[in-house]
């Protein structure tokens, strides 16, 4: 790991710090920070931290955990509904709790800068981005010229007038962040906070994006709070890491110990879900889910889902104790070290005969004159049992190929057949046992279901209109399917809204199988979930296929998702597959350049070092 | 969001015409489409209308022939169609037709001189009237929103409220009662002498101009606000205050600029109602507009007026339309080059 003391006479005096001679100079330190809700409600407790210059710390949790509330409070910022109710927050040496709004807003820039995580919207779309920059220089008279032009040269933007010119809409995903990284950096802060900079981009521009962040770190000696939900992705950046729960900073240390060894039960059980796909096991999933923060239990908020918990743990809350690596557990000495879960077990090579055929498949989207196209003569086939991986970037068409084979996209030629029967271009044409036997489960669990019905009466229906079952057959079989997604049978009564995201998603799951499927088609079915419970959805996925013998498809953008779950892969990069084989064979040794640069650029936990982005030989836009 | 390509640089560049150029021929023309349609709906809808002008002229002296002379001069024994072209081929000229006073008279009326001056006082009403509402809305919207949930908001959008939700009689009335009954400082009705301008005597303008900014100022600061507390509540705003913007910046470049779209909008709503919806506040205060002009039309079947004044009001309203849109385009480009051109 890159030591950060490395050129600090020069980067000190960049980032503009009085306290030239200590070669490690804190530059934030965060003591005792209480966030509430306006009722008084605590959303962050007790968390206190430290940064020292040219660092980066991971803060790292699931949604709901409070860290985009604490990296709000950095800037001295807190949302509508909450206040800032204690703690000290000092930045460069100066208290941002104690100034007042407009002096608050003298150091914000300047002294500390954010990132946001949506840089589609956090752009304003009525200016040029060169405005945007200019606008956070505050000093225009100097800036308009060659400042922009740097800036964006910077964090590896084309410098030219033109670019500044451009109105956000006119960029890339990956470009807007660079843009907002670009606003960060105008006023050289020492200190950046970035929150989840990189979530809404595919993994290649993720990379780009990371390499950048990095560099950006080496070569300004900018000190980061990089706050994320993907430990992967932390691990490839930080030197220590902060893991949060439930409003509180439940351990934190060097990255590599952390992750090594964690104390934590709870860092333990997020290190255990997240795929990998260098080393592919079975998962182990996390009992339970996060409390909202009105619910919170006294004592230790793990406690509940904890398997080493005691009476000890439920009386009080636990400090955070240690030097150097901090846990906040009274039986951390009890944590067991991660044990790689079993590896996954040789597949069933047996041929079963071919249940699904697609080929020669065509499809594109039309908007307006242009036409874009997703599919451009794709072929595969679908082995009864087997599971077949999708993997390709956003846009490079793999969910409207998904959408052609349950007929909800036209296609434009090619022929899709189930069990040698031919299926009609469009769903309402297809045959009521053709529909039944080909099940779609949708990415976004919190769009898919019907906010207006019960949870039973949404897995009633496709059994008894798919099946031909008698309204009270349909009935009786809520409960089984319930029982298939390790769900309470009590949920049938709930309507939507009342579950969580990952209980939503295994409601839509068993609303598949109602219908008896052959194939289920899983369209990035855990991308909107955390990663314990994305870790629990593929625990169930995986069952599943053993107990009923699916067939099933899946589309994701991640090759952890892929190596845990699927036996076979197909690399999709604009409508066209560029490689496909066994899992083990295509991640392993990848043959086709654009399968390499995917596979490079995945973050898993193992690898630590080196650059993410490989070069594109084909130079695309990122 | 997938199977989307980004833009790619020079795409829409290379196109030689500005998108907004562009934008605005095609929208000139689709209004002038627009406007055709209307004249032949416009054209039989007076055709049917029972009653016909020249009975209306004779009067009680409408005996066989004298109807059948005087038909015959003003054309309407010709068929339909050609009574349609003439009158749309004079209209394309400018002429707007013979008034049915040069029936009555002898001399020759035209439909222009009768309106010219009514109009131009209508528009001077509807143009001060318009000069209040606007910058009074868009202070009241900006400064409501600022002060969402507090008492500024609740004192300003419940006092601008109360005259939207009342018709404009009934608003007028009672600004007469405080005006004129008790205190006596302005006068009940707003007679002009014609060929005068209303600008010459502005205590008449005070009421009728009173009346529509309390009917429309209220409505117009809501959609103000909604659209300044969308725009405060969006990302870019929090990371301008976040970058350390100063707050006046962060109100005017990045609330304000986007919340205008929709308010400019609202506006153009607004003025067309300006200009067609003056009837009542006109015929209230007896000021000589164009509104009060068309009734008087209509009353004396003086078909040829009424439609050329029709046709008059629906090309200033397809013109406002056309002008608010093309205004919306360069306040935010994002739409002129994605709208504008798809």
């Amino acid at each position: 790991m890159s030591t950060p003391q490395a050129g600090s006479e020069e980067s000190s005096a960049r980032a503009g710090l009085e306290d030239t001679g200590t070669p490690r100079a804190t530059v934030l330190d965060v003591v005792g920070l209480r966030v509430e809700l306006d009722s008084g409600t605590p959303v962050v407790e007790g968390v206190s931290l430290r940064l020292d210059r040219g660092e980066i710390l991971g803060l790292v949790g699931e949604s709901g955990c409070g860290k985009t509330t604490t990296a709000l409070a950095l800037l001295g910022f807190a949302r509508p509904g909450t206040r800032i109710a204690g703690g000290e927050v000092f930045v460069a040496g100066e208290d941002i709790l104690r100034l007042d709004e407009s002096d608050r807003r003298r150091l914000r820039g300047k002294k500390v800068s954010y990132v946001p995580q949506d840089a589609g919207q956090a752009l304003n779309p009525a200016l040029r981005i060169g405005g945007s920059i200019t606008d956070v220089m505050r000093r225009p008279h100097e800036a308009s010229g060659n400042g922009v032009g740097a800036l964006l040269t910077a964090v590896d933007l084309p410098g030219t007038a033109e670019f500044a010119a451009r109105l956000p809409h006119r960029l890339s995903g990956g470009q807007q962040q660079r843009v907002t990284i670009a606003m960060a950096l105008a006023c050289e802060p020492p200190v950046v906070v970035m929150d989840e900079p990189t979530t809404g981009l595919d993994v290649i521009t993720q990379a780009g994006v990371l390499d950048e962040v990095r560099r950006l770190r080496d070569e300004l000696g900018t000190s980061l709070v990089y706050v994320s939900h993907d430990l992967a992705v932390v691990s490839r950046l930080a030197d220590r890491i902060a893991v949060m729960y439930a409003g509180r900073i439940v351990e934190e240390g060097p990255t590599a110990t952390l992750l090594a060894r964690p104390e934590h039960p709870y860092t333990k059980g997020l290190v255990q879900s997240i795929p990998d796909h260098t080393r592919p096991s079975r998962l182990t999933a996390m009992p339970g889910t996060a409390l909202g923060v009105e619910d919170r239990p006294q004592g230790c908020a793990f406690a509940p889902r904890c398997p080493q918990r005691s009476d000890a743990c439920t009386e009080r809350m636990p400090e955070l104790s240690g030097t150097g690596h901090r846990v906040r557990c009274v039986h951390a000495d009890r944590t067991p070290p991660i044990v790689p879960g079993p590896p996954r077990t040789a597949r069933a090579t047996v041929e079963r005969g071919l249940l699904l055929t697609v080929s020669d498949l065509h499809a594109s989207h039309r908007t307006g004159r242009d036409a874009v196209i997703a599919a451009a003569g794709v072929s595969f086939d679908l082995g009864s049992g087997e599971c077949l991986a999708l993997v390709g970037q956003s846009g490079s068409g793999k969910t409207t190929i998904a959408r052609c084979l349950v007929g909800l996209h036209r296609r434009d030629g090619g022929t899709v057949a189930l069990g040698g029967e031919p299926l009609a271009d469009r769903v309402r044409r297809r045959t009521t046992d053709q529909r039944r036997r080909i099940q779609y489960v949708f990415q976004n669990p919190y769009e898919s279901l019907n906010p207006r019905q019960t949870v039973g009466e949404q897995l009633a229906r496709p059994a008894r209109k798919l099946r031909g079952l008698s309204a009270a057959a349909a009935r009786a079989e809520v409960g089984p399917l319930l029982e298939q997604v390790r769900l309470p049978a009590g949920i049938a009564d709930r309507y939507p809204r009342r579950l969580s995201g990952g209980e939503r998603q295994r409601v839509a799951i068993a609303r598949a199988l109602a219908a008896g499927p052959d194939v289920l088609v899983c369209d990035e079915i855990t991308s909107a979930l955390d990663v314990s419970v994305q870790a629990a959805i593929l625990e169930l996925l995986a069952d599943l296929r053993g107990e009923l013998g699916l067939a099933m498809l899946l589309i994701t953008h991640d090759l952890g998702v892929v190596a845990v779950a699927a036996d076979r892969v197909a690399v999709l990069e604009q409508g066209t597959i560029r490689e496909s084989g066994a899992v083990e064979d295509v991640l392993h040794a990848p043959e086709h350049p654009y399968t390499a640069r995917l596979v490079a650029a995945a973050p898993t936990i193992g690898r630590t070092d080196g650059p993410l982005a490989v070069p594109d030989t084909g130079k695309s836009q990122t | 969001m997938s199977g989307h390509v980004a833009p790619r640089p020079g795409h829409r560049v290379s196109v030689g015409v500005h998108p907004v150029l562009r934008y605005a021929v095609r929208r000139v023309l689709a209004g002038a489409g627009t406007l055709l349609v209307l004249s032949v709906l416009v054209f039989l809808a007076t055709s049917v209308l029972p009653g016909d002008a020249a009975s209306a002229v004779l009067g009680r002296n409408a005996t066989g022939p004298a109807l059948r002379e005087l038909r015959q001069e003003m054309g309407l024994d010709q068929p339909i169609w050609v009574q349609y072209r003439d009158w749309l081929t004079g209209l394309l000229q400018g002429d707007l037709g013979r008034s049915v006073s040069s029936y009555l008279t002898g001399s020759d009326v035209s439909v222009w001189s009768q309106v010219g001056g009514k109009l131009s006082n209508s528009l001077t009403l509807a143009a001060l009237a318009f000069a209040v509402i606007v910058p009074v809305s868009l202070a009241g919207g900006v400064l409501v929103a600022l002060r969402a949930g507090r008492w500024q908001d609740h004192v300003i959008s419940t006092v601008t409220l109360v005259p939207s939700a009342l018709p404009e009689f009934v608003l007028g009335t009672v600004l007469l009662a405080v005006f004129f009954t008790w205190l006596d400082v302005l006068p009940p009705v707003s007679l002009i002498a014609p060929g005068t301008s209303p600008l010459e005597a502005p205590d008449l303008l005070v009421l009728p101009l009173l009346t529509l900014v309390g009917v429309t100022v209220g409505a117009a600061i809501r959609m103000i606000r909604a659209g300044m507390l969308d725009a405060l509540a969006a990302d870019y705003v929090t990371v301008a205050r976040l970058n350390g913007i100063a707050e006046p910046r962060v109100v005017r470049r990045y609330a304000l600029r986007n919340a205008l779209a929709p308010s400019i909008q609202v506006f153009a709503l607004i003025a067309q109602y300006l200009v067609g919806g003056l009837l009542i506040v006109e015929y209230m205060f007896a000021y000589p507009g164009i509104g009060n002009e068309l009734v008087q039309a209509v009353t004396i079947h003086d078909n040829t007026e009424v439609r050329s004044v029709t046709m008059l009001l629906a090309a200033i309203y397809v013109a406002l339309m056309i002008l608010a849109d093309v205004i919306v385009l360069l306040v935010v480009p994002k739409l002129a080059e994605v709208g504008g051109s798809a």
